[in-house]
């Protein structure tokens, strides 16, 4: 049983994100992390593989600095690292990005796939299930937790109605929400370790995927609209007039 | 253009989105059929004013959610230039498992289209808004809220196919939540409350107040982590929810650009907070400077009024 986590890299949920000349500006984010669903997916695997043995690869993609994530996840566990290196993530259709992950997934000899139902920059949710359907893989998302049971794998899922619990077989892709675990920290004997952990870093040519015509081609970004400054009440004396104001000037209530 | 609008349930029913879709469908010069997934909504489908076909899409898979084996059965039914779907989470999840199947690119969460096809969506959970150009065939999946609706009147042919797939998600167990409370996804108007209520005992003046104006009630982050009673599905923010209510009220939520980036879209905020300093106010319509302890009242009282 080989198990995989797609990791990616993102600017952290606290950072500002700066505009200048029509693009997002990378260079003035202060700070990079894994993504936050992604983190949880690296700790369904961990506990997967300490009860159900296995080795753990880390993958991800993206530029140089992606390296130091896939250290992260060393350090609390994975048991091999696999670097795609794209310059541009961005410039890539989710074609092409699922095209690289799943053949990097092959490559990895991996059967059982995790990852964040959906990375905090783009925040699309494209990957798991596209990545599914590449490596022809059963796709359960919004998972919460996964166990092992006999011969397949239970994961309890957000549904409609409230939770599911369903059961897949490898070759299967979870795509995870937030966890009901805690996160692990790594320990300082980890991070030892991990220091000494080399990631296999290949190309895109190196697994047969051509990255060289995206469907996508980005024309620019803008800051969020701003709104106009608000009316600002001192007091709860002035709830009536706001709950005034909502009844006639906003047509809310 | 052919365009396939995959429709969005809600029970039993069609969710209101998929006149939306409809309506971008046209927006974009398309030619919109729409594919009922086990049938549901196919009838309500047909009435929304511009729609050309229907198809009911009818087989075993659709008795439990397999993204795989719906995203393989609906697609064997249609062609089309454009899939659109809701970016919702199955919304996201079929039209992703479509897109790899026929090879073509998905672009998700769109808050506008015009025809080329350009496509505006927020990214870093609205801290940026992307505008690119994708070339068909192409997926694309719309933001609730964000696309004028097609109308009604509409009387497009429905067609039933028989279609199935090979079911892979076995379904187990089905645990119901906890509380009938509307979802924040869902709402209309939200009231949500942060770490500055105090102890989660307090979310009961939260609740009382949104069961007065039929609103949901959310939670910043730092109320989620700090309290095991306020669960995750209630967060709004960036690792929580993305909403775009009419009308959203901030109850001792300080506005962390974690939260400030799920709700600033809301047509209409108001704060509550007794720190006059608090960001939340950058971002509100209306802000009130109190505690939630002396506002509360005063909330229930007016809204009683109304």
């Amino acid at each position: 049983m080989g198990i995989a986590v797609l990791l990616k890299q993102v600017p952290d949920t606290t950072a500002k994100i700066s505009v200048s000349e029509g693009r997002v500006d990378e260079s003035t984010v202060s700070k990079w992390s894994m993504s936050p669903y992604d983190e949880y997916a690296l700790e369904s695997a961990l506990q997967l593989k300490e009860s159900g043995g296995g080795d753990l690869v880390a993958i991800t993609c993206g530029p140089a600095r992606v390296v130091k994530m896939l250290t992260d996840a060393a350090a609390v566990g994975a048991d091999s690292l696999l670097h795609i290196l794209v310059e541009d993530l961005s410039a890539l259709d989710s074609t092409q990005v699922q095209t690289i992950l799943a053949a990097a997934v092959a490559h990895s000899g991996s059967d059982i796939v995790f990852c964040g139902k959906q990375a905090a920059d783009t925040n699309a949710g494209s990957t798991g299930p596209g990545v599914a359907h590449l490596i022809d893989a059963s796709c359960v998302t919004m998972v919460s937790e996964v166990t092992p049971d006999g011969s397949s794998l239970m994961a309890m899922r957000s549904s409609p109605n409230g939770n599911e619990r369903v059961a897949v077989s490898a070759p299967c892709v979870f795509a995870f929400d937030k966890g009901i675990t805690e996160l692990r920290r790594p320990n300082v004997r980890g991070i030892m370790m991990a220091k000494k952990k080399v990631a296999e870093t290949l190309g895109p040519a190196d697994l047969g995927v051509d990255i060289s015509t995206s469907s996508v081609s980005i024309d620019g970004h803008t800051p969020p609209p701003q709104k106009p400054p608000g009316q600002k009440f001192e007091g709860a004396d002035s709830v009536a007039a706001v709950v005034g104001k909502l009844r006639d000037e906003a047509n809310v209530i | 253009m052919d365009v396939t609008v995959i429709a969005e349930t809600s029970g039993d029913g069609l969710h209101p989105v998929t006149a939306q879709l409809v309506g971008a469908a046209a927006s974009i010069g398309g030619t919109p059929t729409v594919l009922c997934a086990g049938g549901t909504g196919a009838a309500e489908a047909a009435s929304i004013s511009g729609v050309v076909k229907v198809i009911s899409v009818v087989g075993d898979c659709f008795e439990t959610f397999d993204s795989g084996a719906w995203a393989k059965a609906l697609n064997s039914v249609t062609g089309g230039d454009v899939i659109i779907a809701a970016a919702s989470p199955s919304g996201r999840e079929i039209a992703a498992t479509m897109a790899a199947i026929r090879g073509i690119p998905i672009v998700q969460d769109a808050t506008d289209l015009t025809p080329g096809i350009s496509v505006t969506r927020p990214i870093y959970s609205g801290k940026a808004i992307e505008t690119s150009t994708v070339t068909t065939p192409c997926a694309i999946t719309l933001r609730a809220n964000a696309f004028d609706s097609a109308g009604e009147g509409g009387s497009a042919e429905v067609s039933t196919v028989n279609q199935s797939a090979d079911v892979a998600v076995a379904v187990k167990e089905a645990i119901a939540k906890a509380s009938e409370r509307l979802d924040v996804a869902e709402a209309d108007i939200i009231i949500s409350g942060g770490r500055g209520m105090g102890d989660p005992v307090n979310f009961s003046h939260l609740n009382e107040i949104a069961d007065m104006i039929g609103a949901a009630v959310g939670a910043s982050r730092a109320a989620v982590d700090t309290w095991e009673e306020i669960p995750h599905g209630m967060q709004v923010g960036q690792t929580g929810k993305t909403v775009t209510p009419s009308l959203y009220i901030a109850v001792g939520i300080s506005g962390a650009i974690q939260h400030l980036a799920g709700m600033r879209t809301s047509k209409y905020i108001v704060a509550i907070n007794k720190d006059p300093d608090a960001p939340i106010f950058g971002v509100a319509d209306y802000g009130i400077v109190a505690t939630w302890e002396a506002a509360l009242p005063a909330l229930k009282e007016e809204l009683g009024k109304l």
